[in-house]
């Protein structure tokens, strides 16, 4: 029931705000919906102590008989891969509420709606073992977010949701041919659990289904071009529950779907994925060096970063996957961080431009610091987060059998690069003169707005120092993922031919 | 059975044309008075006639010596029907475009209408089928055209009959082809004659292919199915809106009966040799994309939805193509969830058209700030309409794609999804002016109770269908009864 209640505490809170919406004033809404998520933070807490790290096995599960007729059940479960996502999910909500307290102008309760919602949805990825609820989730999370940049983004707004929908439903809907193929090879079940272990048909195939829709939302190069505008338009919860939770759905269906399931598919396009993820980290700090706007600069840098996920997913080695899984969460946290910085900044000069600023820190030494540790965090320097995920990355890239220590070299360079567009544009903001009059009167940040980034901080430096906890409960879920993703040999044997078979759909109809 | 002993069986239909006469009388008498009496004479009528069919019950019996058949899928088919018709009745009292005067004989029509669909669900005898489809197209005519003050529905009054009657003549001409190659009109003799004239190679498979091919003109009418689907925009544009919802689900569901019952009964045996099924699934892929990319620049939201409603149309006939059972389920199955979702939205239409007067997506501007209970379940049943989660649309299409995937026809499914991307973009074009954009007028929209009641009748399915359907499952495979064989 744990993992029920973590999903759907957000949901009850959206019905309870829905209800209250004209009972209580403005800010009892964001009170409920704080305390609603802080609540569903505290009680995800309880996975972490009560997880056991010695094994792989899906824990914490839930089973429900759904619809009987085609086989679809209530099934949830974690293990440790999915443990930290849900963690990240609860911990960066909470602050995504309070971040938002002064900065919504217009239509409080939907917008907490929306966020809590698609807190709901995002959880529901992390959680379910089956397929047809899977699937559910991941397309749930649409209207939520649809709305959210929709209704509370900024001028051109309108184009990037729909942009920002379109790509996902065109992803989503190859996913499903695939889940429902995968349906009739699972004896008509939805069930995850008992997918691993079947050879597959078709993997190939299946793998490019099912990874296409992924690598749209993580986003892969070359299809990152809905992020630089979701981002830029998004409000800055929506910024940063988007590249905080919602790109890890992409990386986390990789992980859970993607190798484990289709062996066959991940040996043949390991090179043109690798390939196309450092593609991604270079293009990625090319394209964020040169942006004028802050916001697009930090969108950028997330495709650079995610970049080296993937990379560190497909090295298909203890290092790269446990890196790969690592730095999600440091993005998570990196980026989350960053783009709350932004909206703080955007909030009192309503400019996001590099141009505007300079001589920051004087006038915001508190914000300065802040705005450092997320910039140190995010290029990777040793001592903060950063910096643990992207050398395990690497070390996995180098000593991969998967792909050649070429992709790790370049890829190292994106790590220079990364020091290269944030440095330069951190001394652009900070530093120099304070000539601009505007800037002059600016105001440090608020306790509100301290208590929203310490605790992100403290997971920085934590993470940065001490990886161990973190690393060590999901060594075991890594280690099972990797034995699966590797069975190629076994698979080999069975491959029958099912394109549109017109002979056997002859043979049947005549039989009838 | 014989015609004496089947009258008992035949009750839901009889009282049906009771109350339409009825209704006629009781307009005589009051036309001074004016009221919703006729409407309400209407909607008793209605229920009594499915409450005589639930008594009756659904075992199967042949009626009429072989004209009609009572069976649990004609159960299904009449219920959905009725459901439809009882809506539309609702709306058109709630409906300012239709003028009070007139309202008796509208009613009574929609009752002779309701008829004709019970008898479409029910017919097994090309005879029948062939005086069923005209009676309910002779009726929908008026219908369509009865805003007599309105030249756009004088105009689609019009169309309609010309191509209806384009249609239904070459089906008929189809049917005496058929009857003159096998000697009967029992669809089920049919079948078995066919099968053996195949057998036997004694018959031209042009002969039977051209045959089918023209009864599928007067069906693809009823359906709105590529390329017997140009009327459709045009009458739903110019109909009356509540017509048009009845038009787009009840005509649409009783166009599938009699698809399905005739093709499965009486031409599955044909399939064999002239494969009618493959050239449905590219009637299908044609229709549904045809009909998306129709909807895409459509300014106006009645014929938007009439668009789309061509483009679910072509939905719906995949599971037509597949030849199994789990593809018949998979209709019942849709139909039903497009019943509650589509009639939705069209109520919606109805109640913006009153209070704004516009039918065009501008006039859903802002539309959340002014009416947001309105706006939230118009986007709820525009969302289900697109088929995302955790809506009712989405499971219908979980289980078309599902049973169309079973049977391999990847490319089908493939097209099928596409189009449903495409249907995201201009359902959520209506969901964007009505959530992401401001209009210049924004003084709160009232609706009385009893259209928020109607309107969460419609709501309430919507969202919990999606989330549950279990026992839709059941009951579709129970409908189905001895059809498959």
């Amino acid at each position: 029931m744990l993992l029920s209640a973590v999903i759907f505490l957000p949901l009850l809170g959206a019905i309870l705000i829905a209800l209250a919406r004209h009972i209580l004033g403005e800010s009892g809404l964001k009170w409920i919906a704080l305390i609603i998520t802080l609540l569903t933070f505290v009680v995800s807490l309880s996975l972490y102590s009560g997880f056991n790290a010695d094994t792989h096995e899906m824990q914490f599960k839930e089973e429900r008989t759904w619809i009987e007729g085609l086989g679809i059940s209530y099934h949830l479960g974690i293990d440790g891969i999915s443990l930290w996502l849900i963690l990240l999910t609860t911990f960066m909500t909470p602050i995504c509420v309070l971040a938002a307290w002064n900065s919504i102008e217009k239509g409080t309760s939907g917008f907490m709606i929306s966020l809590l919602m698609l807190e709901t949805a995002m959880l529901g990825v992390f959680c379910a073992l089956d397929l047809f609820l899977f699937f559910v989730f991941w397309e749930a999370m649409l209207i939520p977010m649809y709305l959210l940049i929709g209704i509370w983004g900024g001028h051109r707004r309108i184009y990037a949701t729909i942009k920002f929908v379109l790509y996902t439903m065109a992803g989503s809907a190859l996913m499903l041919v695939g889940i429902l193929y995968l349906y009739f090879q699972n004896d008509n079940s939805f069930n995850l659990m008992t997918l691993h272990g079947r050879t597959l048909s078709h993997q190939n195939l299946l793998f490019l289904a099912f990874f296409i829709a992924f690598a749209i939302k993580v986003p892969l190069f070359p299809f990152h071009t809905w992020l630089p505008d979701a981002h830029v338009e998004a409000p800055t919860v929506g910024s940063v529950i988007l590249a905080g939770v919602l790109l890890k759905m992409g990386t986390y269906g990789i992980v859970r779907f993607c190798m484990p399931l289709f062996p066959e598919g991940v040996a043949a396009y390991t090179p043109l994925i690798v390939t196309l993820s450092v593609i991604g980290i270079i293009y990625g700090a090319l394209v964020a060096m040169v942006q004028p706007d802050l916001k697009k600069l930090v969108a950028y840098s997330s495709v650079s970063h995610l970049g080296f996920v993937v990379l560190g997913l497909f090295a298909l080695n203890h290092h790269g996957v446990q890196g790969g899984i690592l730095q999600m969460i440091n993005h998570g946290l990196s980026t989350g961080a960053l783009f709350l910085l932004v909206g703080m900044i955007y909030e009192r000069r309503h400019t996001r431009m590099i141009a505007d600023f300079g001589g920051l820190s004087k006038q915001m030494p508190i914000f300065a610091v802040f705005f450092m540790i997320a910039t140190l965090s995010s290029i990777g320097l040793p001592g903060l987060n950063g910096f643990v995920g992207e050398f395990m990355i690497l070390l996995g890239g180098f000593m991969s059998d998967s792909f050649s220590k070429v992709y790790a070299i370049i890829a190292a360079t994106g790590v220079i690069l990364a020091a290269v567009y944030m440095l330069w544009m951190f001394q652009r903001v900070m530093f120099g003169k304070l000539d601009n009059p505007k800037n002059q009167t600016l105001t440090d940040l608020s306790l509100r707005e301290i208590v929203v980034l310490v605790p992100i901080v403290v997971f920085i430096v934590w993470i940065g120092v001490y990886p161990k906890p973190f690393l060590s409960r999901m060594e075991k879920s890594v280690d099972q993922v990797l034995q699966q993703s590797r069975s190629t040999a076994a698979v080999k044997a069975a491959a029958p031919a099912i394109v549109l078979d017109t002979t056997t759909r002859e043979a049947k109809k005549i039989d009838e | 059975m014989t015609n004496i002993a089947s009258i008992p069986y035949f009750i839901p239909e009889i009282v049906l044309v009771v109350f339409a006469v009825v209704i006629i009388l009781y307009d005589l008498g009051s036309k001074k008075t004016g009221g919703n009496g006729a409407a309400y004479l209407g909607l008793v009528g209605l229920v009594i006639a499915v409450i005589t069919a639930l008594v009756i019950g659904s075992e199967d019996r042949s009626l009429f010596l072989g004209m009609v058949r009572l069976d649990s899928f004609a159960m299904f088919f009449k219920i959905i029907i009725s459901v439809a018709t009882a809506a539309t009745i609702l709306f058109s009292v709630r409906s300012s475009e239709l003028d009070p005067e007139t309202k008796g004989e509208y009613y009574a029509l929609l009752l002779a209408v309701t008829l004709g669909m019970y008898l479409m669900a029910s017919s097994t005898h090309l005879l029948m089928i062939y005086l069923s489809l005209e009676t309910v197209s002779l009726t929908s005519y008026i219908l369509a055209g009865f805003l007599t003050h309105s030249p756009r529905s004088s105009e689609a009054a019009f169309k309609y009959i010309t191509f209806g009657a384009i249609s239904s003549g070459t089906m008929l001409f189809g049917i005496s082809l058929l009857f003159g190659m096998t000697g009967t009109g029992d669809i089920m003799l049919i079948s078995s004659k066919l099968g053996e004239m195949f057998s036997q190679g004694d018959v031209y498979p042009l002969a039977v292919l051209l045959s089918i091919t023209f009864i599928l003109a007067g069906v693809g009418y009823k359906i709105a199915s590529v390329p017997f689907h140009m009327w459709s925009p045009d009458v739903y544009e110019g109909a009356p809106i509540p017509i048009t919802a009845f038009l787009s689900v009840a005509s649409k569901a009783a166009g599938f009966a009699l698809f399905i019952r005739l093709f499965y009964s009486g031409f599955k045996s044909a399939d064999a040799s002239i494969d009618w099924s493959m050239m449905l699934a590219v009637v299908s892929a044609l229709t549904m994309t045809v009909g998306n990319l129709a909807a895409l620049p459509q300014q106006n939201v009645k014929r938007l939805l009439a668009y789309s409603s061509i483009s679910h149309g072509g939905f719906l006939l995949m599971g037509g193509v597949l030849l199994t059972s789990e593809g018949l389920q998979a209709i019942l199955i849709y139909l039903i969830i497009y019943l509650f979702m589509n009639l939705g939205a069209f109520f919606v239409v109805i109640l913006i058209a009153n209070e704004v007067g516009s039918e065009t997506i501008d006039g859903y501007r802002g539309l959340v700030s002014r009416a947001p209970l309105i706006a939230v379940s118009m986007a709820i049943f525009l969302f289900s309409l697109t088929g995302l989660p955790p809506l009712a649309g989405f499971a219908g299409k979980w289980i078309l794609f599902a049973a169309v995937i079973k049977e391999k026809l990847y490319w089908l499914a493939v097209i099928g999804l596409l189009n449903s991307v495409v249907a995201l973009y201009y359902y959520v074009r209506i969901v964007k002016a009505m959530f992401l954009e401001s209009s210049d007028d924004t003084e709160s929209l009232s609706f009385s109770p009893g259209s928020l009641v109607l309107l969460l009748i419609f709501v309430v399915p919507t969202l919990l269908l999606g989330i549950y359907w279990n026992p839709l499952y059941e009951l579709s495979r129970a409908s189905l009864g001895k059809l498959m064989g």
